[in-house]
């Protein structure tokens, strides 16, 4: 889970890591009042949307004024997609430098690893390889005053810098580490009058360790229907084709989104219904399917421990509920199959043993809807 | 023998009163696996199918030795029962419970490394040798014994192709799973390279998918592989930027895209299928 951005700066700034002052607003009046007090400020868009700035999601203001008007146009806007609902107002940097400083986890490595650059300000993807340092860190270990130094030296810097720069990487640590991240990243770190401080801030959490955060607000900025399919305990991507698709396993569910595209079909999402889902849950998350309306539906099951009958009893009972206006095309073999392909064919519901077959007739079903 | 285990490995179950911890013996016992004990605190003196449950791993390792455990407890607690198999000794701990934090993976992985053990998962269905032992939540049926290794990231699309494999008369010598997360324990270069050394294994298959770096590490490994490769990757239609299911399946700053993977895969003379179904033609041409 990304944390905003005004989110992830309280918390570095609770973890005394130096961030400019600032204050969250949430119409131009507060942004006004805000100006007021700080002086020139930045206005920055509080989107999860990466390149904010070059969307047009950062204005500056050197007057109350001025800073109303930029927080009017800004509110209200879409960056990317995503509605500006609130803005960060903050003092306007006086940056000498931008440096990089980011904690990730590298999954080859199998360890977290700090990256540092004095490229700063610019994607870390498109700063040559040789223009940064990293350090493996062992998690039985942590990340130690020592390797902090080698990277600070590596980057070069020198004295106050150099001291600033081992605190701030240690800190960001601490934070990367007591908040169960998967990103801590600062970018630009800035000098700003011969000193470091975080210019902007991530943080994103592990989302399988928020049990532990109770404290995090959650931001949840799925749809209405991923929110709905995802309480169900399903897992669910919305995405832009008309051929709604079911199947249990992530592999398998995206294998037939990739087998739907190479005949000529586009599916409309990505649904997960799992290993081992009832039938209660697969029927609530097909209807909800049906609701979008899409020109066909897709369902692949390989049924291990997913059981046929399971989802024969699941399709059963939509149908009698509300009736299949929308083509459902089955794909269905595995554990209890001769039961599930009797109980289907008793309420007219028809099935394919070959993935294939049954890719084809969606792809055909969706052409001729 | 086979990799990991055989018709004699020994396997205990943690969270084994567990809906899932008990089905899932059930299905182990019903396919020939040695089950000897299962773990539950506070459930210690009791049985589940005859097999019985003790309160802690020690106990359980006193009475029973157990060469293999199963982990088929909740994600909030799966790594400190990790942490107890690691601590008594064992040496193969198979991690089937999903959406383990990732920071306790990264730990377990480096703690299994200094106590000489293997951790299978977090997020896998686990391991099978067919028709001697499996350690996992596999179907039970679909498996034939043959000479066709079989690793995989994604429990359902190895099913898949491992039916299809047996229906195409290719039996297997060992189908792992190595998880769906981003961090896992055994890596698809760890369980080649053990394919490499199985005399058992004359071809192997491997199912990957968009995420991470995996296949191509394992690509790195495939050039000098004696043994030919087949590979199917899912996630070809996938989007950037959107988690796919598992922990592992997301395209993040312009890596683990399908094109890169497959790419490395053909460099090195790794057969692609497109097409699940198409897996064992290939394994046809390369045996």
């Amino acid at each position: 889970m990304k944390l905003y951005e005004h989110l992830a700066k309280e918390i570095f700034s609770r973890n005394d890591i130096p961030t400019p002052k600032g204050r969250l607003c949430r119409n131009p009046e507060e942004a006004a009042l805000a100006a007021q007090e700080i002086g020139p400020v930045a206005i920055k868009a509080q989107v999860l949307a990466g390149g904010r700035g070059k969307a047009g999601g950062i204005a500056f203001a050197s007057t109350p004024k001025e800073a109303e008007a930029a927080a009017a146009k800004l509110l209200g806007s879409n960056i990317r997609g995503y509605p500006v609902t609130k803005v960060l107002v903050e003092e306007k940097l006086n940056i000498q430098d931008e440096l990089y400083l980011g904690i990730t986890v590298d999954s080859g490595a199998r360890r977290a690893i700090v990256l540092a650059s004095r490229q700063g300000g610019i994607n870390i993807e498109e700063v040559p390889e040789e223009a940064i340092v990293s350090h493996l860190i062992d998690p039985l270990i942590g990340l130690k005053r020592y390797a902090a130094l080698d990277l600070g030296l590596k980057l070069g810097l020198k004295e106050g810098l150099l001291k600033e720069f081992i605190d701030l990487t240690l800190k960001l640590y601490q934070i990367f580490y007591a908040y169960d991240a998967e990103l801590a990243e600062i970018n630009p770190l800035a000098v700003v009058d011969g000193h470091l401080m975080a210019a902007d801030a991530r943080l994103n959490i592990d989302d399988d360790a928020l049990f532990r955060h109770p404290d995090i607000e959650i931001v949840d900025e799925g749809s209405e229907l991923e929110k709905a399919i995802k309480a169900l305990g399903l897992s669910y991507v919305q995405l832009e084709g008309n051929i709604a698709v079911m199947a249990n396993g992530a592999g398998i569910t995206m294998a037939t989104m990739d087998t739907l595209q190479k005949f000529g079909g586009r599916a409309a999402n990505f649904l997960d219904v799992g290993g081992g889902a009832g039938n209660e849950p697969m029927a609530k998350a097909l209807e909800l399917l049906l609701d979008t309306n899409p020109k066909a539906v897709l369902i692949n099951i390989f049924g291990g421990i997913t059981r046929c009958d399971e989802v024969a009893r699941a399709l059963i009972q939509v149908k009698e509920k509300r009736g299949l206006k929308i083509p459902l095309i089955l794909r269905l073999v595995g554990t209890n199959e001769e039961e599930a392909y009797n109980a289907l064919k008793a309420h007219g519901i028809s099935a394919f043993r070959n993935m294939q077959e049954a890719v084809t007739a969606a792809v055909t079903a969706a052409q001729n809807a | 023998m086979s990799l990991f285990i055989d018709r004699d490995t020994k396997v205990l179950i943690q969270g084994i009163t567990g809906n899932q911890g008990a089905f899932h013996t059930q299905q182990m016992l019903a396919y020939g696996t040695k089950v000897v004990a299962g773990v539950t605190p506070g459930r210690g003196g009791r049985e589940v199918l005859g097999v019985p449950v003790y309160d802690t791993v020690k106990l359980a390792i006193e009475k029973h030795d157990p060469d293999a455990t199963a982990i088929f407890v909740p994600a909030a607690f799966a790594y400190e029962a990790a942490l107890e198999a690691l601590e008594a000794g064992i040496k193969l701990i198979v991690i089937i419970s999903e959406h383990l934090p990732l920071h306790d993976t990264l730990k377990l992985v480096a703690l299994a490394k200094v106590k000489g053990a293997t951790i299978i998962g977090p997020n896998t269905f686990g391991i099978i040798a067919p028709s001697r032992c499996k350690i996992g939540i596999m179907p039970n049926p679909i498996y034939r014994p043959g000479p066709v290794g079989l690793v995989a990231r994604s429990g359902t699309l190895s099913y898949e192709v491992a039916a299809s494999l047996s229906e195409a008369g290719l039996g297997q010598s060992t189908v792992i799973g190595i998880g769906g997360d981003r961090v896992v324990g055994l890596t698809f270069v760890e369980a080649l390279e053990l394919f490499t050394r199985d005399p058992e294994t004359e071809a192997v298959v491997l199912v990957g998918e968009i995420g991470g770096t995996a296949e191509e590490e394992a690509a790195a490994y495939i050039k000098t592989m004696p043994k030919p490769v087949v590979a199917y990757l899912a996630g070809s239609s996938a989007p950037p930027g959107k988690r796919m299911g598992h922990a592992g399946a997301i395209i993040e700053r312009g890596r683990g895209t399908y094109e890169a993977k497959v790419k490395a895969l053909e460099e090195v003379g790794a057969k692609i299928a497109a097409f699940p179904w198409e897996v064992p033609g290939l394994v046809r041409e390369v045996l």
